[in-house]
């Protein structure tokens, strides 16, 4: 037992869909339960931090992390992790770029905590109290984490090996990562675990793509009848396709569904949601600057489209809130 | 970030005598760059671009052995080619040379003097972080073809074919109408001198039809055009003309022996004031002498009921061939001269002028041909009722100088209408009228040709002519044309005048050729904003466009007179002379490069590229750039979605570098 290579999952900011993911490697997991030895997994087996603690740096070989980091917990037990591993492998889109929850950084912490505790529809809460980092109880003091004023993605907090995107990685980008994780066929640190080539080139609607797209309007997917053979764009729905990294088989599109840019840009790309923007503004009809306008202006959600699982990777990385850009304008 | 290997930067920043160094601390500049990391050798000089600054380049690469070079000093437009041929001469890679425009962008638009210092330190550090990445670059030749197309066949056309063929290049020109000549055998006299247009455009017309270098192919258009500078394919459609050129000999028997006893047709050489047959001739000049069958009018093509007199006239020639149809023919050639021309500006659009509306109001093209000798009333200047006007009103500017219609000035109206003015005096005798904005009269012997009219009694009002409209409600009883009062506030006088006259003459301005727009896509060429085609450089560059090997003659570029035309021409000729002498075409290595490996294949950087420089492979499913078009705008690099273009001297690295080196903190 002690030859096998010792593993670590961890959660964070996340939805617990990267769990999941691991179940669906189906039967498959049992070859890599086989081959590996599971020494940290809170979501599925009883290890204590402390059990961490106790394991001399560097012996894990290595540790698959999900999630953005946003509290202070994560932030401790990332850091802690990242000391006992040989490797750490940011798992999935939030990891990796900040996923959907880092769109929580287009409003800043007291936005945040104000609207959740006091403001949404669905709370009563008179008396305004909002969770308090320490709390005396029968003479103990319980504590809470803190909450950060931005979603980062891991690599801002600790160095990361490896990345394997998705949201969530497919099972057979997985399995193919831990193939080459026990063969020692990792590739050079820093890369990606997914082809480097935009999800195009595996698309099955690929050919239908026309070389001049000038799209006219742009529209939700459930707001159309799509075609399940023609390209998406060349029906108005912002298919981010163009400016994702493939390796997913092009699931998404094959379920008649536009391709929403989980697995990220391709390495050479410094910005995602810029690129697709620069590509959509380009394909899009009219000559004249207030004709382009209009067409963009029917781009839906443009930031939770083009920056859907990115906000926080970008060179955006955050907007400023309404308190922050009042501050700004203050000083 | 990679280095290139061990990095020895030369930087060198110029005074330009005080240009620069009035305002800049140069001596601050060059002790700052001498203390960024890579720099060999940092020195400042009076005039970099003088011989004993290239020198110091090539010296210092000798002896320090620098393998980069930055030149602060002008603008790379002015000196870039300069610095890198000294690189190149000192046996470095020409591309590992940067500058840094510290005179444009720095003392000639600031007076902080301080500032400016500081702000050259930013820009010059930029570029030694810059110059450090850059890559050896080659500049590939293409072959240039020597044979060379012009279109159309007006002055323009016909001065850069002969110039072109004469001197010993295969010129092929194509002309849509059925003879050569354009806007130019119209006109009756030419401006300021008199002379007669048909006599000094006719043995121009006929040189090139005898030119043995020249294949002339009127009644033909283009239809489609590939290919990059050089190397260009064109296909020409040859539209059929039912009498073959080969066969025919030009005796016009079959015009005579037409059907038709009495020409019914609108002869539009004469803007309509005349009539032609089916099977006509434009002119009695026309080059060719091969007449045209006109399939709307003639009987045979018709409606096959004709008993072809016409065929039976030519006899044993055989010219007449009902059955031919449109050809198409590709022809390679290495430059194009495009000379398409112009069109006039259409009166009927100011309703008040009331051309279309009262027989008596005539375009100037129109009164051209009436003065002709060989126009529609043999030269004499008559109305529709056959008297001679007594009383002539000339409207300038009509279109022009309007932001109604035309913002520009026509340049050629003031002058042709002072010819008109003089010519119509001496014809009738009668009072002319000019009403003029004002009087533009420059060019060689224009002003002096304004006098000369001017004391010849024509009355010159200046005014713009606010209505034109019939003296009298009701029409002259004996049947002839009323006179038309012409409405304008003379300025000189402070008055409003109503002058009523016999007849007026709408001195129409320029514009572009009605399908101007598409022979512009086709050549992908840029236009103006009032539609005519866009030269490279208003000034250094005025018959280049920004396709290389495609060059701009004549009106086509703008309004311009006769001589402007000509000298256009020849200059168009020379640039694609110098080309086709060269005998190759270098091109700059800035371009851009698909990364094969990388390209998904999304096709989203097709459309992008104004010069048609990406195809879509489909064999392997990638982007193909061709580096003879690529012109390095950057677009398809910015657009691409997957970052999969890159460009030689513009890559991520470069750009980020730069930026960084002007945003980091001294």
């Amino acid at each position: 037992m002690s030859e096998k290579p010792k593993i670590g999952m961890y959660w964070c900011a996340s939805c617990g869909g990267c769990e999941e993911s691991v179940v669906d490697l189906a039967e498959g997991i049992l070859d890599v339960v086989a081959a590996v030895d599971i020494v940290f997994w809170p979501v599925a087996m009883d290890f204590k931090r402390a059990d961490i603690e106790a394991m001399p740096d560097g012996s894990i070989a290595a540790t698959f992390i999900n999630g953005a980091v946003r509290t202070s917990e994560q932030l401790e037990m990332v850091r802690l992790l990242r000391q006992k591993s040989a490797a750490v492998i940011a798992y999935g889109s939030c990891a990796q770029m900040g996923g959907i929850p880092g769109l929580a950084n287009q409003k800043d912490r007291e936005d945040i905590l104000r609207y959740v505790y006091e403001e949404s529809p669905t709370v009563e809460n008179a008396a305004q109290i909002r969770p308090q980092r320490t709390h005396g109880v029968n003479g103990a003091t319980a504590t809470l984490p803190s909450f950060h004023g931005n979603v980062r993605t891991l690599d801002q907090v600790i160095p990361v090996e490896y990345y394997l995107p998705g949201c969530p990685p497919t099972p057979r980008l997985l399995a193919a990562a831990v193939q080459a994780l026990l063969e020692g066929a990792l590739p050079a640190a820093g890369s990606v675990l997914a082809p480097d080539t935009a999800l195009c080139e595996e698309c099955p609607r690929r050919d239908s793509k026309p070389e001049e797209l000038h799209i006219d309007q742009f529209h939700r997917p459930h707001a159309v009848h799509i075609d399940a053979e023609r390209c998406l764009l060349a029906q108005g729905v912002v298919c981010m396709g163009p400016a994702t990294r493939g390796g997913c088989e092009a699931v998404c599109v094959q379920g008649n569904m536009p391709c929403t840019g989980c697995f990220g840009p391709t390495s050479r790309v410094k910005d995602q949601g810029a690129k697709m923007l620069s590509s959509l503004a380009a394909n899009s009809a009219g000559e004249e600057d207030a004709a382009i306008t209009g067409v963009l202006e029917s781009i839906p959600d443009p930031l939770g489209t083009l920056y859907r699982y990115g906000l926080p990777a970008s060179m955006l990385h955050r907007s400023l809130s309404d308190t922050n850009r009042s501050k700004e304008q203050s000083t | 970030m990679k280095q290139n290997g061990d990095v020895r930067i030369g930087f060198y920043i110029c005074h330009c005598g005080t240009n620069i160094a009035g305002v800049i601390d140069v001596d601050r500049v060059r002790d700052y760059a001498a203390s960024l990391p890579g720099v060999a050798v940092a020195r400042d000089y009076k005039y970099m671009c003088s011989d004993p600054g290239q020198d110091l380049l090539r010296q210092d690469i000798a002896e320090h052995g620098l393998n980069r070079i930055v030149v602060a000093s002008c603008s790379p437009l002015l000196h870039e080619k300069t610095f890198r041929g000294a690189a190149e001469d000192g046996g470095l890679n020409p591309y590992f040379v940067q500058m840094v425009n510290i005179r444009e962008h720095g003392s000639w638009v600031h007076e902080d003097g301080e500032y400016m210092t500081g702000k050259a330190m930013d820009m010059s550090r930029a570029a030694i972080l810059r110059v450090q990445v850059h890559e050896a670059l080659e500049r590939k030749r293409v072959p240039i073809n020597p044979a060379v197309l012009v279109v159309g066949g007006g002055i323009a056309g016909i001065h850069a074919a002969l110039t072109m063929a004469d001197a010993g290049k295969h010129v092929y020109l194509v002309e849509r109408e059925a003879t050569i000549g354009g806007h130019m055998a119209q006109f009756d006299k030419t401006f300021p001198t008199l002379d007669c247009a048909a006599c000094i455009l006719t043995p121009k017309m006929t040189a090139v039809k005898a030119h043995p270098n020249i294949t002339l192919w009127t009644y033909s258009e283009i239809d489609k055009t590939e290919g990059f500078i050089g190397n260009y394919t064109v296909t020409v459609k040859r539209k059929p003309r039912y009498v073959r050129e080969d066969l025919c000999v030009g005796c016009m028997e079959c015009i005579e022996a037409c059907v038709y006893k009495s020409a019914k047709i609108p002869d539009a050489f004469n803007m309509g004031l005349s009539k032609r047959k089916p099977v006509y001739i434009p002119f009695p000049q026309a080059v060719p002498p091969v007449p045209v069958l006109d399939p709307e009018n003639c009987l045979h093509l018709k409606n096959g009921t004709c008993k072809d007199f016409c065929v039976e006239a030519c006899g044993d020639r055989d010219a007449i061939d009902f059955t031919q149809e449109a050809e198409y023919i590709d022809i390679d050639v290495g430059t194009i001269v495009l000379a398409t021309g112009f069109d006039t500006f259409d009166p009927a659009r100011i309703p008040y002028y009331g051309y279309g509306k009262y027989p008596n109001v005539y375009t100037s093209l129109e009164l051209e041909r009436l003065v002709n000798a060989s126009g529609p009333t043999g030269g004499d200047v008559r109305l529709p009722d056959g008297r001679i006007p007594e009383r002539v009103a000339i409207v300038h500017c009509v279109g022009s100088r309007d932001e109604h219609y035309q913002r520009w000035c026509s340049r050629v109206c003031c002058m042709y209408s002072l010819k008109l003015a003089h010519l119509v005096k001496e014809k009738t005798g009668g009072e002319v009228y000019n009403f003029y904005i004002d009087m533009r009269a420059p060019g060689k012997s224009m002003e002096e040709f304004y006098n000369r009219v001017s004391t010849e009694g024509v009355h010159l009002v200046r005014g713009r002519v606010a209505d034109i409209a019939p003296e009298s409600l009701e029409p002259p009883s004996n049947g002839r044309i009323g006179r038309v009062v012409v409405q304008a506030e003379d300025t000189l006088i402070g008055r409003i005048r109503k002058i009523p006259v016999d007849m007026v003459i709408l001195s129409v301005g320029m514009q572009p050729q009605e399908d101007a727009e598409n022979i512009r896509r086709m050549f992908n060429i840029s236009c103006s904003t009032g539609g005519f085609f866009l030269e490279r450089h208003p000034k250094l560059a005025p018959v280049s466009t920004f396709t290389d090997g495609v060059f701009l003659a004549g009106t086509c570029q703008g309004p311009k007179d006769i001589p402007d035309t000509v000298a256009q021409a020849g200059a168009a000729a020379s640039e694609a002379l110098a080309l086709i002498d060269r005998g190759y075409y270098e091109l700059e290595p800035n371009t851009a490069y698909v990364l094969e490996e990388q390209c998904s294949g999304c096709k989203s950087c097709i459309q992008q590229c104004p010069y048609t420089a990406i195809s879509f492979d489909a064999e392997k499913s990638k982007a193909s750039i061709n580096e003879a078009l690529c012109k390095g705008c950057g677009t398809c690099v910015a657009s691409c979605p997957s970052a999969s273009i890159r460009q030689h001297l513009f890559e991520d690295e470069e750009i980020f570098r730069e930026i960084h080196g002007l945003l980091a903190y001294a």
